[in-house]
């Protein structure tokens, strides 16, 4: 049954998928691949390498987008589920414990007490992307792209949205390997 | 009710299509709609929907669109928000593989990418401030900075995951002793 095959194929690295979407890429590879052989791996990089250059969360693309090859919009709806429904239940279920008992101390110094953590792995993920944009665009555009972005974001409060569509038509006119 | 639902539409419809590099690009945007733009939560709240999302596994935006979604508007808020989030990148996705497969060959759609990574990078930095601000309000300074520099070298140079961390802090919270009026967190939510 090829829906539960989908289901499955996207259930397993939904949940073991640690870190994140990106890090459910060789999980979802393995299944869909070498276990039930809908892609080749040339296939399975284009596929890949198309969803990067579009938005958006990568692992549902790839779950959306082989799902629907492999049996249409159903197909795609399977994929879908399987990699966001398992972990969202546990998270709503968690949080609303976590809310149930908001008065007392101990909820309110969980709250405090991961803070910096969470601060860390913003911290980390802005240096990564940093990293990533001088090694594609040298230190001078990386320098001004971020200088510009940063007083158009928080002191002319300019809305992300335009900030960001702003670079893309920047990015495709002056940034394009040549 | 109705008005919600369409707010948490477009919402996460902006955080799918304008987050770049992948889902944990989108957190900083989620942020933006969910704390700045709507305020259908505290920065308390993000930050603990983000250090549970973090311990468990799965792609992150999802998980921050439909816990959002479900906390603002139930059920349906919840498949709202998740259908904003994926669907319209999904339909790009399936048009692009289907039709104009040469594409992303084109060098300025490289040339896009380049560009949003650093705007992205800002957004991110501007987030672990904001953060580390509100942890210095809770904890003091240097509470937060003991704690930043056991995250970094325990997620950093241990290279160990950081659901790791994050269980082991909580249940540190969770064993202290009560400790009277004294130890209640000074930023903790009332």
């Amino acid at each position: 049954m090829i829906y539960w095959e989908i289901f499955l194929a996207f259930f397993i690295p939904g949940i073991l998928g640690y870190g994140g979407g990106p890090a459910s890429i060789p999980l979802i590879e393995h299944e869909v691949v070498e276990r039930y052989e809908w892609l080749t791996v040339e296939e399975f990089g284009e596929v890949l390498a198309l969803g990067n250059a579009l938005p958006g969360p990568i692992a549902t693309k790839m779950a959306g987008y082989i799902g629907f090859e492999q049996a249409g919009i159903l197909g795609a709806s399977v994929g879908v589920f399987a990699t966001v429904a398992p972990s969202l239940i546990l998270m709503i279920v968690l949080l609303r414990l976590l809310y149930a008992f908001r008065q007392s101390t101990k909820v309110k110094w969980m709250t405090m007490i991961v803070r910096p953590t969470i601060a860390v792995l913003l911290g980390v993920l802005a240096f990564q992307f940093f990293e990533t944009s001088w090694s594609a665009n040298g230190t001078l555009q990386t320098g001004v792209l971020i200088i510009v972005s940063y007083f158009l974001l928080e002191r002319f409060k300019v809305h992300p949205a335009i900030v960001i569509v702003a670079s893309l038509l920047y990015g495709a006119i002056f940034l394009a390997p040549s | 009710m109705f008005l919600k639902q369409r707010q948490l539409f477009w919402a996460f419809f902006r955080v799918g299509m304008l987050g770049y590099g992948g889902g944990p690009a989108s957190i900083p945007l989620i942020h933006k709609e969910a704390v700045d733009t709507y305020k259908w939560m505290n920065d308390d709240e993000f930050s603990d929907i983000l250090a549970i999302g973090n311990t468990l596994p799965g792609p992150i935006a999802t998980k921050l669109a439909g816990y959002i979604g479900y906390h603002v508007g139930g059920g349906i808020g919840m498949l709202n928000a998740l259908f904003a989030t994926v669907m319209p990148t999904i339909f790009l996705m399936i048009i692009f593989l289907t039709t104009l497969s040469s594409f992303r060959d084109q060098p300025w759609v490289q040339g896009m990418t380049n560009a949003v990574v650093p705007v992205v990078g800002v957004m991110m930095a501007v987030l672990t401030w904001q953060f580390f601000k509100k942890s210095k309000d809770g904890l003091g300074l240097g509470g937060s900075l003991s704690l930043v520099v056991v995250s970094i070298a325990i997620i950093v140079v241990l290279d160990l995951h950081p659901a790791l961390v994050i269980v082991a802090l909580l249940l540190f919270a969770l064993t202290r002793k009560e400790q009277g009026q004294s130890a209640t967190p000074k930023g903790g939510k009332t």
